[in-house]
Parts: structure tokens; C-alpha cells; sequence
């Protein structure tokens, strides 16, 4: 029997339903279901318009009402892992792009910074202070698809134009950078490849000055929008203590009204140089993770605001050779990713290979609580529950 | 556009014949030997930083650890400035629930497994954990043979959950007390623990192709 | 002659006004309706920061033809396991219902449809109500677990909405105390008010419901892409689906030409009973005009050779109608002014001024449905619901009160206006208590649904 077939109709709590008590009574001695019926499954993808990738979920329904679900993955399960084994450092570096495909740069910075410690050396300020310019420009632009997707599965056609009109922007300045717009690899290992492009701060200026006002226009759209508050609030609730049990990190712990970000806690790049607030939400249900999610996006905003004003100069690399051949050992190094924690742990055997890398997924993760979030909710939700973890399906199955 | 530092080349010029004036017609001799490279000077190789080393570790934290359990802490080191405990894999449950209960590592960070394969017990199963209220982290390793069946930590932190069954997935470590441990990233019907290191995409191909076509496969 | 061709030829020299509209109904109301949806699609792309179908013919003027030669070569895929009668039923039923409900629309004085009855509206709410059977059919014909789910929350949605929308037009027919449809027109020609500022809530009520008899956004949960895939519509591909699809939008026309009659004035001018703003019935002709030398200030600005000349043409076309109109109206002023000029043709222009008039207020009518659906989210269906039976079905019952009320103040001397703010001071007090009430049960529902109840993994 699949694994949801543990919380059976016994433990169901005495809910006060939309239909009163006494027709949930009846459910406990009717198969579970209200009138007695059997359970409906449910299949959704891995074809379909809202899993956002190749995510299957097998949906228990009681009517409209879902009583579990069992997700399946794997369907783009491409080993990076084992590929790691056999490449070099710099050769695997253009892997890490492809797993969170939307936010290549932000798996790229981890794995730099992962090897860089490996290796014990540091990229130059300069070259951390441009990284986080693009980091930081790189998670406007992932939370950019996200807001865009995420309205367009509960029904609101327009922001996500307007959201990939913005995106447009920030990929146009990655293009100017390093020649790629999505899977950049814009950092290498102990530094930057590329010095920054002439009139570089002033597109990110520009493009800073800009957004204000756009954030505001999705704002507009969507925050006081009745029927956006119906859809959203009290959808999907994951507290606090729930978050960290099922190891849930980034935005859907901040909802939940965790004020943590490993920004803030264990700066790397050259977060600690730079003043930015952590939003916070109080419910931990879809409505705060689209305001924390929004505020994010204010604040890497303003963090880019405050890197461009004082860009060091000086090298760009590091002092690391053409063969990276780390000590024998290892490492865990983990940043906050648009999606929330991405963890990298290299084990290195002193080649030029290394021995195994793992790369803690934070959509992995976060995945695994659509199942406590969705149960007792509407078909309708699961679409919305699944657009509000943000999942990329590249860094589910790597 | 490029700008690491590339090794200075010497100033010699390249031969601009290969052999010169009694070069035989090129037709009939195979090419004269390719233009080496001018022998450049080797550049000076950066400075070394100074090899890392795991270093014992005996701190608070490893104190109290080694004063609740004794002998299961095999070894407690520091790698890079992160610190680790090696422990047996006997006593992975309550160690867990000290570490989460007493010691506040509330987040499961990432569960995962490396391969030895020329070592006795081949797995080492890999916990990182994170604590909130005091911002550090934890590793906890454990040696795991073939065949053994560590304590799942399902109970302790939920997140353990897929955690498990992924290196069940790709190394073949089962789980005790995990509530459903089947494949998750590779299809039901797999054969084989892609992770580990003796498994490799020529074995693949070759066990498809002798199962499928009924031939050896040429690889 | 053989007596039965005498027959046939009888029956056609009594019917062949009806026939011709018929004829003119199938063949004119679904390309009109494909003409609208690609007008839907270039406001969207408006909206959007983009510019929607360029490619084919000029401005994308030809895609809905491409779209319908398309629909129409495709293979015809009919579920193994589906009951083919009901299938291919199911679509026919639906589109027929839409334009037959047509056929009693009117618009403009002496341009009816088909024939002006006597019970209009009723006529048009009942058969555009047959259209329900399309649904249903279709999703059960399909066989399948989306559709059957598609259809019954269609379903169950219209038939909410239909009654609230039908307790609104009632609100209307007090005022107008008839049903058909030329009389009501013409009642709001004498009452001196188009009935929106006599019953405003009704109207109001009247647009949300529509947007959900139509299965538009934000009500399209049935048809929404992300949800069940397409609903009852899944399984149909080809010209099945374009036949719902087209029939949607026909319910659109009509729904709209409804609102039209009934709230905004039908073909009445703006102030029609305003003598000192005559001049305002040379507006139609001013205002295509109008349009043909903006198209002509655009053509300059186009980047595109072809559509300069698109531009060009469509001015000229502007132009040629606007000039239709002015003819007519110097025709006009030379009868009133004795000229004699052996050509009468008076008759047309209050016609061809009303269906102006007409056509432009059901544009802005659709034009506002279209705009809800670009900018507002999907109700989920439980929330549909309660929209309807919780809020508009009882202020629509409110509201009927209310406009008898003030219409028995007037008939006390009360003045017509101020009766007319009162009673709607005191719906929307009643709309904003049913509101509060609302939101409070689904409050108080939803954290009692919160009890946290903790599962491992």
C-alpha cells in the first residue's frame, strides 16, 4: 500500500467542515470518505500545465477534497552526481547550471564557493562583490518566473508578461557579461572569467531604478485583489516547526515566520557588506510566501543598489592554478538560493576529479512537504500549492 | 575576453618550415614532425597554500558527546574548519535524538552517502546538521557495510524521508524503520545502485544490450 | 405544376424572410464570433506588453480563417470508449442554442434578427439556457474523469449565476414592464433613463453574472488550462471543440446584446430625449470618421511597409462607411429642406444610427469582459459557489424589492431619482452586510480547518 495509506480515516480530527460535524462523523465509519465513496485517484502529469516540469502527483480525492498524495519524480533524473565523479572541477562547473536551470547562477556560485573552500582559497572582493551583483540579480529574475507562473496557474493571465518583460532585462545584462542568458556559468573556480563589461553598473542602475515601480504594478494586480487573497490565504499552511522538521527552507521557512537567511547567518560572497532586511511572514500559507517572495525581490534589489555604488578594483581571480587538485577531504558549503538552501558536499581524494559531489536540493526538499501541506484542501489548491513551493524540476532530480 | 593568467610564452619563433629546403614533396612523406611548441618556461607555479589537514577536534561540543556516548564517538576532527564525528553506525538513533533533543541540531541539513569500495565497510553515511539557535553545524559520519541497516531518522526529522530513500535509490542502503523505502529518482523496476563506484554506464550498457538483443555488446 | 414543388415553393414564399435570417445567422454569427476572439487576442496582447497575431494577413486579420481551416482539416478524434450519438450531439446542441437565442435579438429599430416576439427576453434567456445540455452532454459523452468533472462544476455554475442574472433582468422588466425587446427599448426612450441609473445594482449584478454564464474569467474554473486541462472540452479536438469554442463566444454576443437592451438603452443615442443634443446623432458618422484619420495619422508610424497600407485601407474603409452615413444625411436635409431629390431613403438612417449605437455599446460591454478576464484571477469553484448562492442570488432578490419599491415612490410622487438613490443606498448596505457575513463564515471555516494534526512525511 502506498505511503499515505498510514494517516488513515482514524486519525482524522474532528474538523468543523464546511458541511458541520456530524456528516464527518459519518465519514470515519464510511470508508473514510464522506458517503461512503471510494477514493478517487487522481493523476496529474507528468504531462501537464501547472506541475511546472515533469513532476507526477497522484492525488487522493474524497470528491474535491484531497486526502493524500504521493509524488513521483525522477523523470529528469540525469545523474549528475555520477557525471561529477568524472569530470574535473572546472569541467563539472557548467553542470550545476542545468539543475536549477532558472537560477543557473546561484548553483554556480554555490559550487565555486564549495570548491574555493576545498582548495582553502578566496576570490579576490572584487570578484565577490560582482558576484553578488549577478547573484543577487539572478534571484529577481528566478522569483521573476516564479510570481509569473505561479499567477498564471491560479488564473491571472497578465503578470506573468509583464514579470518576463522584467526577466528580459536581467537576461539581457547576462547575456552583455558572460554571453549566456540562462545557464551561464558565470563564475569559475577562485573567481570571475569575465571583468565586467563597460557600462555594466549603469544597466544594473537602470535596471534597478526601474523595478521599483514594476514591483509595484504586480502588486497592484495581485495583493489586494480579493479574489487573489481567496485563493491564496490559508492555502497550504506549513508552520514553523513543521518547515524545519521536513527540512524546508528559503522562503517557505520565512513565511512561516522563521526570520532566518543564510545570508544573514553565515555570509558568503560579500553579503556582510551590504544592509537588507529579511521579510517575514505569519501564517506560513501560499498569500505570505508571495509577499516574502515580492519583498525578496525589493530587497535584492536594494542589494544590488548598494554593490554597484562601490565595486573594488583589483583582480578578478584568485590565486588558483590551471589543475585544481584539492587536498584530500572534504566539504559542505551552502548558500541561500532563490529556492532555498542548496548545499554542495565535495568529497576530494586529492585528483584532479573529484570523488563524489552531493548536492543538497533545496526543491528536493521543499517538494516533500506538498504532501503535509495540500491534504484537506481542493483540487484547485494542489496547482497552487505546488506553483507556491517553487520547484524546478532540474534540481529535483539533478 | 579572457583574463586568467596564462603561462608566458617564450620568444622564440616558431619554425616557419618544418626540415627546411630538402623537404621531400609533402605528397609522399607524411607530414614532417608537427611544430612543437617552443619549449616555454615553465611558469612559476602558484604558491601552494598550505596543505589543509583534518585536525583532532576536542571541544565543548565534542566533549559532551564523547562524555553521553562514550565509545560510539569513534573520532571527532575538524576538515577545513568544519567539524565532524565519526560514530557507529550501532548507535546512529540515539545520537540523532541527542543531537536534535540536547544540542538543538533541529535541521536535517542533507542525509547522504559516499562509496569506498576497497574499504571493509564501503559506505560512509554522511548527516549534516544545522542548529538554529546556535548557528553552527554538525556533520555526523558513520561506516556502513553491504549489507547493515542503519536506524532510519525518519521519526527524528521528517525531511529523512526522501533523503533515505534517494541513497537506498543510488547506493542500495537500506533503511530500518522507514516507512516506505522504494526507488524514487530512477524507475521501479532498476537494477543496480547507480552511485556506487562499480557501477558504471559500460555495465549498464552491456546488461541492457546481453538482456535485449541476446549479444555482447562491442563497448 | 407538381404539387409538391408547389408546396415547397409555398412554404418558402411565406418563410423566406425567416429562412434568409437563418441562413444569415449560421453563416455571419460565427465568423463574427471568430472576429472576436481574435479582437480578444490582440487586447490581450495589449494589455500584455505584446502585440498578439501579426503573421497572418495584415494585423493578424486573417488568423481567425487560418484558425478555422485549420480546426476544420484536422483529424476528427473521438474517444474509444465515448458514446458517439451524445459526442457529436453534444457541440451541435450548444451552438445551436447560442444562435438561435440570437435570432430574437434586435439591434437597432426595425433590426430585428429575425423577428421581434413578444416574450424577447424570455425567449432569449430560455434557449441561450439550452446550452447547458451541451455541456453536460459533452462531458459525460467524453468518458472520462476530467470531463465529467468539468462539466458538472460548469454546470452547477451556470445554473447559480442563471438565476441570480435572471432575478436581476427582472429588476429591469419591472421597469420596463414588458418582454419585448423593441418595447423595452422604447420604454427607456420614455422613462428618459437608460435603466442602469434606474437600477444600477441590478445591472452590476447582471455583468457578474453573464461573466459567469459565459464561463469567462474569473469564473472559467471549468475551462481553465491549468486546473483539469480543458474540463468538458478535453476530449474534443478539431472543429467539435471550435464549434463549442465559437459557441461560447456567440453567448457572449448575445449575453451582451441583453445587457445592452435591458441597462444600457439598447439603440438609443446618449440623452435621446434631449432635443438641444440632436446634433449628437451625427456622431456615429463623426466618429468613423474620426477613426479613419487616426488610422491615417498611425499609417506614418507604422515600421512595416504592409501595415502602412493596412493602415491606408482600413482608413479608406472608415472613410467609405462614414461617408455612407453622411450621404444618407444630406439625402436627409434635402428632403427637409425641399430639394427635391426623387431618392427616400429616411427609413434606414434611424436604423443604421441605432445599430451604431447598439453595436458600440455590446463592444464596450464585451470590451469589459474581456478586460476582467486579463486582470483578475480564478475564483476557486467552492468560492464561485459561494459567490453566488450566498451573495448575488440574495442582493438580487434585495433588489428586485428595492426597484419595486422606488417604482411604487414614483408612482406616490416621490421623485423618480431620489427613490431611485435610496433604494440603492440600501441594497449596497445589504450587498456590504452580506459581504461581511460572508467573509466571516469563511474565516471562522477555514481556521477551523487548521487544526494541526502532525504527520511524519
Amino acid at each position: 500500500m502506498p505511503g499515505f495509506a498510514k494517516t488513515s480515516a482514524s486519525k482524522a480530527v474532528s474538523k468543523k467542515g464546511n458541511l458541520g460535524n456530524t456528516l464527518h462523523d459519518d465519514a470515519l465509519q464510511n470508508n473514510g470518505t464522506l458517503l461512503g465513496a471510494d477514493e478517487l485517484v487522481l493523476n496529474m502529469g507528468p504531462q501537464h500545465p501547472s506541475t511546472h516540469g515533469v513532476l507526477r502527483v497522484k492525488l487522493k480525492l474524497d470528491g474535491e477534497r484531497v486526502r493524500g498524495t504521493e509524488c513521483v519524480i525522477g523523470y529528469l533524473h540525469r545523474g549528475v552526481e555520477k557525471i561529477a565523479e568524472n569530470r574535473t572541477y572546472q569541467q563539472f562547473a557548467p553542470y550545476v547550471d542545468r539543475m536549477d536551470y532558472v537560477a543557473a547562477i546561484s548553483n554556480g556560485l554555490g559550487y565555486c564557493e564549495a570548491v574555493e573552500k576545498l582548495l582553502n582559497v578566496e576570490a579576490p572582493p572584487r570578484a565577490r562583490v560582482i558576484r553578488t551583483i549577478l547573484t543577487e540579480l539572478q534571484r529577481i529574475a528566478s522569483h521573476l518566473v516564479w510570481l509569473g507562473t505561479h499567477a498564471l496557474d491560479i488564473g491571472a493571465l497578465t503578470p506573468l508578461f509583464y514579470c518576463m518583460r522584467e526577466r528580459e532585462e536581467i537576461l539581457k545584462v547576462f547575456e552583455k557579461y558572460c554571453g549566456a542568458r540562462l545557464t551561464t556559468h558565470a563564475f569559475r573556480i577562485g573567481g570571475l572569467q569575465y571583468e565586467s563589461y563597460d557600462g555594466f553598473e549603469k544597466d544594473v542602475e537602470r535596471f534597478c531604478n526601474d523595478f521599483e515601480r514594476r514591483i509595484q504594478e504586480y502588486v497592484d494586480l495581485l495583493t489586494g485583489n480579493s479574489i487573489w487573497i481567496g485563493r491564496t490565504r490559508n492555502v497550504g499552511v506549513l508552520n514553523a516547526a513543521d518547515c524545519i522538521a521536513l527540512g524546508a527552507s528559503g522562503p517557505i521557512l520565512r513565511a512561516a515566520g522563521v526570520k532566518w537567511d543564510l545570508r544573514k547567518a553565515q555570509p558568503y560572497a560579500s553579503y556582510d557588506q551590504y544592509k537588507f532586511e529579511i521579510p517575514v511572514g505569519t501564517n506560513g500559507d501560499t498569500y505570505d510566501r508571495y509577499m516574502v517572495r515580492i519583498e525578496e525581490m525589493r530587497q535584492s534589489r536594494l542589494i544590488c543598489l548598494q554593490a554597484i555604488e562601490k565595486i573594488p578594483e583589483g583582480a578578478i581571480m584568485g590565486k588558483v592554478g590551471k589543475v585544481i587538485k584539492p587536498p584530500a577531504g572534504e566539504i559542505y558549503h551552502s548558500i541561500e538560493a532563490p529556492k532555498g538552501i542548496l548545499g554542495y558536499y565535495i568529497v576530494s581524494d586529492a585528483t584532479t576529479q573529484p570523488y563524489r559531489v552531493r548536492v543538497r536540493p533545496p526543491s528536493f526538499i521543499n517538494l516533500q512537504a506538498l504532501d503535509k501541506m495540500v491534504r484537506g484542501h481542493l483540487v484547485a489548491d494542489v496547482v497552487a500549492i505546488i506553483g507556491t513551493l517553487d520547484i524546478v524540476l532540474g534540481e529535483v532530480d539533478r | 575576453m579572457a583574463d586568467e593568467p596564462k603561462p608566458p610564452q617564450s620568444d622564440s619563433p616558431k619554425p616557419e618550415k618544418p626540415g627546411g629546403a630538402s623537404t621531400p614533396p609533402a605528397a609522399l612523406k607524411p607530414p614532417a614532425a608537427p611544430v612543437t611548441p617552443p619549449a616555454a618556461k615553465p611558469a612559476p607555479p602558484p604558491p601552494k597554500p598550505p596543505p589543509p589537514v583534518q585536525v583532532p577536534l576536542d571541544n565543548e561540543l565534542t566533549r559532551r558527546y564523547r562524555e553521553h556516548f562514550g565509545a560510539a564517538i569513534l573520532d571527532a576532527l575538524e576538515d577545513r574548519k568544519q567539524p565532524y564525528l565519526v560514530i557507529d553506525v550501532a548507535n546512529l538513533s540515539e545520537i540523532a535524538r541527542y543531537s536534535r533533543d540536547e544540542e538543538k541540531f533541529d535541521l536535517l541539513e542533507d542525509l547522504t552517502d559516499v562509496d569506498w569500495p576497497r574499504r571493509e565497510k564501503r559506505f560512509d553515511l554522511v548527516a549534516i546538521l544545522y542548529s538554529f539557535p546556535h548557528n553552527t553545524r554538525l556533520r555526523l559520519k558513520m561506516a556502513v557495510a553491504e549489507n547493515e541497516r542503519p536506524a532510519s531518522l525518519v521519526e527524528l526529522w521528517p525531511t529523512s524521508n526522501w533523503l533515505e530513500r534517494e541513497i537506498f535509490d543510488l547506493f542500495g542502503i537500506e533503511f530500518a524503520g522507514h516507512p516506505d523505502l522504494k526507488r524514487i529518482l530512477l524507475p521501479d523496476g532498476w537494477q543496480g545502485h547507480p552511485l556506487r563506484k562499480d557501477y558504471d554506464i559500460l555495465l549498464q550498457d552491456s546488461a541492457w544490450v546481453r538482456e535485449n538483443l541476446g549479444i555482447e555488446s562491442g563497448q | 405544376m407538381n404539387p409538391t414543388v408547389l408546396t415547397i415553393l409555398h412554404f418558402l414564399q411565406t418563410w423566406w424572410v425567416e429562412l434568409t435570417c437563418g441562413v444569415v445567422i449560421v453563416a455571419v454569427v460565427p465568423l463574427v464570433a471568430g472576429y472576436v476572439v481574435l479582437l480578444e487576442r490582440k487586447l490581450m496582447a495589449d494589455m500584455q506588453a505584446r502585440l498578439g497575431p501579426m503573421r497572418v494577413g495584415p494585423h493578424g486579420l486573417l488568423q481567425p480563417i487560418a484558425d478555422a481551416v485549420k480546426l476544420l482539416i484536422k483529424e476528427d478524434i473521438i474517444p474509444a470508449e465515448s458514446d458517439k450519438f451524445i459526442f457529436w450531439l453534444a457541440p451541435v446542441i450548444s451552438m445551436v442554442a447560442a444562435l438561435t437565442s440570437m435570432g430574437a435579438v434586435a439591434f437597432g429599430p426595425a433590426f430585428q434578427v429575425a423577428r421581434d416576439i413578444n416574450i424577447g427576453i424570455l425567449f432569449v434567456l430560455g434557449v441561450s439556457s439550452l446550452g447547458f445540455l451541451g455541456i453536460i452532454l459533452g462531458g459525460w459523452a467524453s468518458n472520462s474523469h476530467y470531463s465529467i468533472l468539468g462539466a458538472l462544476r460548469s454546470t452547477a455554475q451556470l445554473v447559480s449565476y442563471e438565476t441570480a442574472g435572471g432575478l436581476a433582468i427582472i429588476s429591469a422588466l419591472l421597469l420596463s414592464g414588458t418582454l419585448k425587446i423593441s418595447a423595452i427599448v422604447q420604454a427607456q426612450y420614455d422613462q428618459h433613463a437608460w435603466f442602469i441609473f434606474l437600477a444600477p445594482v441590478a445591472g452590476f449584478i447582471y455583468l457578474v453574472a453573464s461573466i459567469a454564464e459565459t464561463n469567462r474569467a474569473p469564473f472559467d474554473l471549468p475551462e481553465a488550462e491549468s486546473e483539469l486541462v480543458a474540463g468538458y472540452m478535453t476530449e474534443y479536438s478539431g472543429f467539435r471543440w471550435a464549434l463549442y469554442f465559437l459557441g461560447e463566444y456567440a453567448n457572449m454576443i448575445v449575453v451582451g446584446s441583453i445587457a445592452t437592451t435591458l441597462f444600457l438603452g439598447g439603440w438609443l443615442r446618449p440623452f435621446p430625449n434631449v432635443h438641444w443634443l440632436n446634433w449628437l446623432d451625427f456622431l456615429p458618422a463623426v466618429i468613423i470618421a474620426l477613426v479613419g484619420v487616426y488610422c491615417i495619422y498611425r499609417a506614418g508610424k507604422q515600421p512595416v511597409k504592409v501595415q502602412t497600407g493596412f493602415m491606408w485601407a482600413v482608413a479608406l474603409g472608415c472613410f467609405a462607411v462614414a461617408f455612407v452615413f453622411a450621404a444618407l444625411w444630406l439625402l436627409h436635409l434635402f428632403h427637409r429642406f425641399g430639394v427635391l431629390i426623387p431618392l427616400n431613403l429616411d427609413f434606414i438612417l434611424p436604423g443604421l444610427n441605432g445599430a451604431f449605437w447598439f453595436l458600440l455599446k455590446v463592444s464596450g460591454y464585451i470590451y469589459v469582459f474581456m478586460w476582467l478576464r486579463f486582470t483578475l484571477p480564478r475564483y476557486r469553484f467552492d468560492q464561485l459557489m459561494h459567490l453566488g448562492w450566498y451573495i448575488l442570488i440574495p442582493l438580487a432578490i434585495i433588489n428586485v424589492f428595492a426597484v419595486g419599491i422606488s417604482m411604487l415612490l414614483e408612482a406616490n410622487g416621490v421623485n423618480r431619482w431620489i427613490g431611485m438613490v435610496l433604494t440603492t443606498v440600501l441594497v449596497l448596505a445589504a450587498a456590504v452586510f452580506l459581504v461581511r457575513w460572508h467573509d466571516q463564515r469563511t474565516e471562522s471555516a477555514s481556521t477551523a480547518s487548521l487544526t494541526p494534526d502532525s504527520y511524519a512525511g
